[in-house]
């Protein structure tokens, strides 16, 4: 947990505590220094220092991921909570179209709109994951719905004339937060990596934004002459999804009061 | 009991369960609810006994209309449930309440204890917002809690408190009838005496009307005047409750209280012990349901052909072909 | 009485609990079972009497443990002094246990007469043919008609008393002296419930089985058991023949019980229910547990745990209003 705060706090502080990740080669240390005083760790190609280059690319890659699983949990609870709790008819059109989304694989249908797309805007990019990413979490919320109307508390409710929408609202979703927060760290660990890959494939935010799945397609050249180059990038990503997990567990312990 | 004026009227009441499989949309329903009617008036418990797969939970919740049913019709205070907007229904929902077995699953495990509460006040706007912590103190004391129990989780109550809980967000909206679904089944003896008391109290003090669902004759006793046995989706038997306990007509109430165990060895009643369990809903036997584990003994092919309909029997009314 | 079969002497259960201290659920009990009777454990949720009746066969879940200093003997073994293998032997062969839930007591994917032959198997060595005759020879006994039918079925397929029947049918085949019923009848209905009381009386009486009963009961206990112990907040608080605890309960607890069960005989009375709630193990009351809410505490009885008082022959109770009355 305190590995996230970090990494978010870094992220945010980047730009007051680094040199430029853009542009400012550092002629005179020259390019692919190995780790040293200077530069933590080291430098690349261009001799850009990789240490403010992985640090902002936290910035780029978590605001990425934590953007688009807010926008994939929120799409997916609701889907989720509305199939479940309405059923019938609603249910069955809400499920025949996540069980076809399901069956498209995510990342064709990302690299085929974004290979398209001349210049991508990291608003567009950011809405794509979030909108490909939220049926796997409507399965599993719709799930806990069906299981969690039939208890007396959401039938009391009923009973006491409450709306449905107060229903959802105030009993259903609270109830669900277990799975949905497993479902959202699950889901930034996912992005972190899927964003890595979309721009390790080049198709993703376009250099010169340092991105850690871009500083690793950048590298591939030079993996033998500066490892470094590829390594730190790859260590922050491991060392993200795995915060994120953990704190997800955390959260979840946090938030039920059977816990306090 | 001429004179009370009819509060709630059921009529042939059907509910149908259909099962769905994979593959197929079963035949045969569960037919939980088969033809059930019964009357109760204002300010009167009504006891309604049976076991386990009777019907006799359905009953509750389909007069609520928290299940939807087949058919029959019940009119609440001169409403027809069954006919009402959701709207309607919303706003009638606050004149009837209901008390669940469960005293785990009753209660919301993230809200509250004064939220639960107060939600039947908020939703029906019964008090403005700076009066419902006073009101929602004065129902748990009513109930016998402490008004600080208020800022607490369910999971910090015991389950008779969390049966108090439940019926002081039942009485929030004022309700005039209350379905009591074996609201002490889970209980232990010393609680549920606590809360079968707490029951009489306030249906004295609210002059409320009760459907009082259970499998325990001897808890029915000590609060309903009348008493409605089921067996298999049916109404087998109904009588003022005393003289139900007296004299039985029918024998499946005779062998429910003989069956019934008293916590006193000189009571050494002749024991009936049925054979056989109760057989399933979604495949009833013909004529007398009970036919398979009668004991009567002029039980005859009749039983087997025709279905008995409930005849006065003296005090009471028996669906039985022999009842006498 | 004949001679007795399983004796416990100071039983005491502890867990560890979160602040690093222990609670006792069971704290000290003591009792005899003699051979062909049915002795009741009597006591509401949390009163101990389950966890009490799993030490028997040192089945205390984790991390919970039997104390030292607690003695257990069947037959005049020593049941804390075996090892894994001798205890295993024990456990099923010579005590048996049916439980409240048919349902998930039984292997769902197992049929009814496979699960009796693997018992028989377990403890003897008999080819299957002579097993499976056997089994159907201990459905019969049960009383379950059709036992060549109900042999080759799955759990699922039968109902809640069938699968109770099946239960006891399983229990009885290694011919056990002692037989453990938790709470046997909790989850059935009143009819069915008679049925199967009916079977473990008429076991009792053939088998000269000692069986122990766990039941918050007392209707059930009536009629079923020749003595009773009542357990509260880890311990029994009062023993005696079954007439004399109905006829004559001495101990405030057991009072209150009784008072506070509904009756179908006699005139309707309002309840008396004891106020106030079980107590946490891991902060049982000072003095006499149940003194919070016994409504006739002494001065002594907050300061002063009563022991265990005699009032007659074979009739004990733990209350210092024991002493008053022998003075």
């Amino acid at each position: 947990m305190l590995t996230l705060v970090g990494l978010v706090l870094i992220a945010i502080a980047a730009p007051m505590l680094l040199p430029d990740p853009l542009a400012q080669p550092d002629i005179l240390q020259g390019v692919n220094q190995p780790p040293g005083a200077k530069h933590w760790f080291g430098t690349d190609q261009l001799s850009r220092d990789v240490l403010s280059r992985v640090v902002t690319g936290a910035r780029i890659s978590l605001t990425i991921a934590f953007l688009a699983v807010a926008v994939s949990v929120t799409l997916g609870a609701m889907v989720g909570l509305v199939a479940g709790y309405w059923g019938g008819w609603v249910d069955a059109v809400l499920m025949r179209i996540v069980d076809g989304a399901l069956a498209i694989p995510r990342l064709f249908v990302l690299l085929l709109v974004v290979a398209a797309w001349e210049s991508l805007p990291l608003l567009v990019f950011i809405l794509l994951l979030g909108t490909t990413g939220w049926f796997g979490t409507s399965r599993l919320i719709r799930g806990e719905v069906l299981r969690l109307k039939q208890e007396p508390y959401v039938r009391a409710a009923e009973a006491l004339g409450a709306h449905r929408i107060r229903i959802v609202l105030r009993h259903l979703l609270p109830n669900t937060a277990g799975p949905l927060l497993v479902a959202a760290t699950l889901g930034v660990g996912n992005v972190v990596l899927l964003e890595a890959g979309l721009s390790f494939l080049g198709v993703g935010v376009r250099p010169p934004t340092p991105t850690w799945g871009g500083m690793i397609l950048d590298s591939q050249e030079i993996l033998f002459v500066a490892p470094w180059t590829s390594i730190f990038p790859g260590l922050a990503i491991v060392i993200t999804v795995l915060a994120v997990n953990l704190f997800g567990d955390a959260l979840r312990e946090a938030v039920d009061p059977r816990h306090a | 009991m001429s004179d009370h004026r009819g509060l709630l009227e059921v009529v042939d009441l059907v509910k149908h369960f259909r099962t769905t499989g994979l593959f197929r949309t079963t035949a045969s329903p569960v037919r939980a609810v088969d033809g059930v009617s019964f009357t109760i008036a204002q300010g009167e418990t009504l006891g309604l006994v049976g076991e386990s797969g009777c019907g006799k939970s359905t009953v509750g919740r389909t007069i609520l209309r928290l299940e939807e049913p087949t058919g029959g019709s019940v009119q609440f205070e001169g409403h027809d449930i069954f006919s009402l907007t959701p709207s309607e229904l919303r706003t009638l929902r606050r004149r009837m309440q209901i008390v669940f077995q469960d005293p785990y699953g009753s209660l919301n495990p993230r809200m509250r204890v004064g939220r639960a509460v107060a939600e039947g006040i908020e939703i029906h706007r019964l008090a403005p917002r700076a009066e419902i912590p006073e009101r929602v103190g004065s129902l748990l004391a009513e109930v016998g809690l402490d008004p600080d129990a208020a800022e607490r989780y369910p999971h910090e109550f015991s389950g008779g408190q969390r049966q108090r809980i439940g019926i002081a967000r039942a009485l929030a909206v004022e309700p005039v009838f209350l379905v009591c679904d074996e609201p002490v089944s889970s209980l232990d003896v010393s609680v549920q005496a606590q809360v079968v008391n707490l029951l009489a109290e306030l249906q004295r003090a609210r002059g409320l009307s009760l459907l009082f669902i259970a499998h325990d004759l001897a808890i029915v006793r000590q609060l309903a005047q009348r008493t409605l046995v089921m067996y298999l989706g049916r109404v087998v038997e109904t009588a003022p409750t005393e003289s139900l306990l007296a004299t039985p007509r029918h024998p499946y109430t005779q062998a429910l209280i003989s069956a019934a165990p008293e916590p006193d060895p000189t009571v050494t009643r002749s024991r009936i012990v049925l054979g056989g369990e109760p057989p399933s809903p979604s495949a009833p036997p013909s004529g007398c349901a009970f036919h398979p584990r009668c004991f009567h003994p002029k039980k005859d092919t009749r039983c087997q052909r025709e279905r008995p309909e409930l005849r006065q029997v003296g005090d009471s009314a028996a669906a039985c072909h022999h009842a006498e | 009485m004949t001679a007795p079969v399983l004796e416990v002497r100071d039983l005491r259960i502890a867990f560890p609990t979160r602040t690093g201290d222990f609670a006792r659920p069971v704290d000290g009990v003591s009792f005899i079972l003699h051979r062909g009777e049915t002795l009741a454990l009597v006591g509401e949720s949390g009163c101990g009497k389950t966890l009490t009746s799993l030490a028997l066969l040192r089945l205390v879940p984790a991390p919970g443990r039997i104390e030292p200093g607690s003695r257990l003997d069947f037959e005049g073994r020593d049941i804390m002094g075996l090892d894994a293998d001798e205890l295993r032997a024990i456990r099923g062969k010579d005590i048996a246990m049916v439980f409240q839930d048919p349902m998930s007591s039984l292997n769902p994917v197992f049929t009814a007469g496979a699960q009796i032959i693997e018992t028989i198997k377990a403890h003897e060595s008999e080819s299957t043919k002579a097993a499976r005759d056997r089994a159907l020879g201990l459905l019969r006994e049960v009383g379950i008609s059709d036992p060549e039918l109900r042999i080759d079925q799955y759990p699922h397929e039968m109902s809640g008393g069938m699968r109770q029947r099946v239960m006891i049918a399983m229990a009885l085949a290694t011919e056990p002296g002692v037989l453990i019923a938790d709470e046997p009848t909790t989850a059935l209905d009143v009819t069915v419930q008679a049925q199967i009381l009916e079977i473990l009386d008429r076991l009792r009486e053939i088998r000269g089985l000692a069986v122990l009963l766990i039941t918050h009961d007392l209707g059930i206990v009536a009629n079923r058991a020749d003595r009773v112990a009542v357990m509260y907040a880890g311990r029994i608080v009062e023993e005696a023949s079954t007439r004399t605890l109905f006829e004559a309960p001495s101990h405030p607890y057991t009072q209150g019980l009784l008072e506070s069960v509904p009756r179908l005989t006699g005139p309707v009375q309002s309840l008396k229910p004891i106020p106030g709630t079980v107590p946490d193990p891991a902060r049982w009351p000072a003095g006499c547990r149940f003194h919070p809410r016994c409504p006739k505490v002494m001065a002594r009885c907050r300061a002063e745990d009563p022991s265990r008082l005699a009032l007659a022959d074979g009739h004990h109770m733990a209350c210092w209003l024991a002493e008053e009355t022998a003075r």
